[in-house]
């Protein structure tokens, strides 16, 4: 989804971050992707492609942290791994099932000089 | 992916025809400056070259919707403060919303005062077949763009003379992917799913049906045409959403209606009871 508009996000909140600092070049950026955060990893580094290319971030290495699911299964009380928000539990096959992790999606932290 | 996913400027994003913000910020999505968020550390530093000896880690811990959650959080106070109860409906192209929108405002107008804001990507058809039933109505056009984002919807909210303790539909671009991501402020995400798209929708589009706090079942005078098992399609919905409320309707013939409106009425209500106005749906992030 909108992976285009996240990366201009992502780009504005780099730079940012960067002038902040007294920085005028990136050199690397991390980000942390959930699982069932709807983002395609691919898709979004290809957005990256085409935003970071005239800034000051053109030549950062981009490193993508994925983060698995995982949801709170209310027919077993516990917690168990979710790979898609439809997914059924793997211990009762329930879907009573309350995402827990892996929707998140953050800019984690950048390397500047 | 769509490439042309809500990545233009706010030039081509027309309220009513009018730019959206014009000589404002370029993007809506262009994040606020916060110091408090910020945690920095230095990273490994190459302290004997001189000009490239600062390569410093900087911790930034930013979630990437954070500008439009700015948005949306400063519409939800606006809101809440006039006692406003603002209902996002969201749905594929041609599911009915209009439809559904235009017969529930005339059967709603006389028990609350009632306002919308339309978006299309282009045209304001949309908004002169609300006018057309007496209420006033706000056009966003998002040009290029998917969905509605807050700051659109803030802009608009400014637009239209809204009454205090009165009710606010928010009809997003139609599209099942995109607006579920986006909190607008609204009270209530809505999304409206008709009997002839098909009824594994739920699943082939999780997101937003894990966001939304009530569907709409609409079409249903045509499930005597279309092969559409209801029971799976609710069971589907509730495998991505156990306690999603679904109410079967028909917008054209008027059946379910009513359950609709007294679902409406008792948001307005209890908002005017000081009820929480946080949308229990989870945007995608």
């Amino acid at each position: 989804m909108h992976e285009m508009a996240l990366a201009e996000s992502i780009l504005e909140v780099v730079e940012q971050a960067a002038r902040a600092q007294q920085c005028t070049r990136v050199t690397a950026i991390r980000l942390e992707i959930g699982t069932l955060a709807g983002i395609e990893v691919s898709a979004l580094r290809f957005g990256l492609e085409v935003v970071l290319a005239h800034s000051l971030a053109r030549e950062a290495r981009l490193d993508i942290d994925t983060l698995e699911g995982e949801g709170w299964c209310m027919r077993c009380s516990q917690n168990v791994p979710l790979k898609a928000l439809y997914d059924p539990c793997p211990s009762c096959g329930g879907y009573q099932i309350q995402p827990l992790r892996g929707t998140e999606m953050r800019v984690k932290e950048i390397l500047a000089l | 992916m769509c490439q042309v996913c809500g990545c233009e400027t706010t030039t081509s994003v027309l309220v009513d025809g009018v730019p959206l913000n014009p000589g404002g910020p370029a993007s809506p999505y262009r994040p606020v400056q916060g110091q408090s968020l910020l945690h920095f550390g230095m990273g490994p530093a190459h302290a004997h070259a001189p000009g490239l000896s600062q390569e410093k880690m900087i911790r930034i811990e930013r979630d990437i919707l954070d500008k439009n959650n700015t948005y949306a959080r400063s519409n939800r106070e606006w809101l809440a403060q006039r006692q406003i109860f603002c209902v996002n409906l969201m749905s594929s192209p041609g599911s009915g919303k209009t439809t559904l929108l235009v017969n529930t405002l005339q059967r709603i107008q006389s028990r609350v005062p009632v306002a919308v804001v339309e978006g299309d990507q282009q045209t304001s058809q949309d908004a002169e077949r609300i006018r057309a039933t007496g209420v006033p109505a706000v056009q966003i056009n998002t040009g290029k763009g998917c969905h509605l984002d807050a700051h659109m919807v803030g802009q608009s909210l400014q637009q239209l003379q809204l009454q205090p303790a009165s009710l606010l539909f928010i009809e997003n671009v139609g599209n099942l992917v995109c607006p579920a991501g986006f909190d607008l402020g609204e009270a209530r995400k809505v999304v409206i799913l008709s009997v002839t798209e098909g009824e594994d929708k739920p699943l082939k589009y999780p997101d937003m049906f894990h966001a939304a706090d009530l569907m709409l079942l609409n079409k249903v005078d045509l499930l005597p045409y279309v092969s559409f098992d209801v029971a799976r399609c609710m069971e589907m919905a509730r495998r991505v959403n156990p306690a999603l409320p679904i109410l079967p309707v028909s917008a054209t013939r008027g059946d379910g209606l009513q359950d609709w409106i007294d679902w409406l009425l008792a948001g307005v209500q209890g908002l005017r009871q000081g009820a929480p106005v946080e949308s229990s749906g989870v945007p995608a992030a």
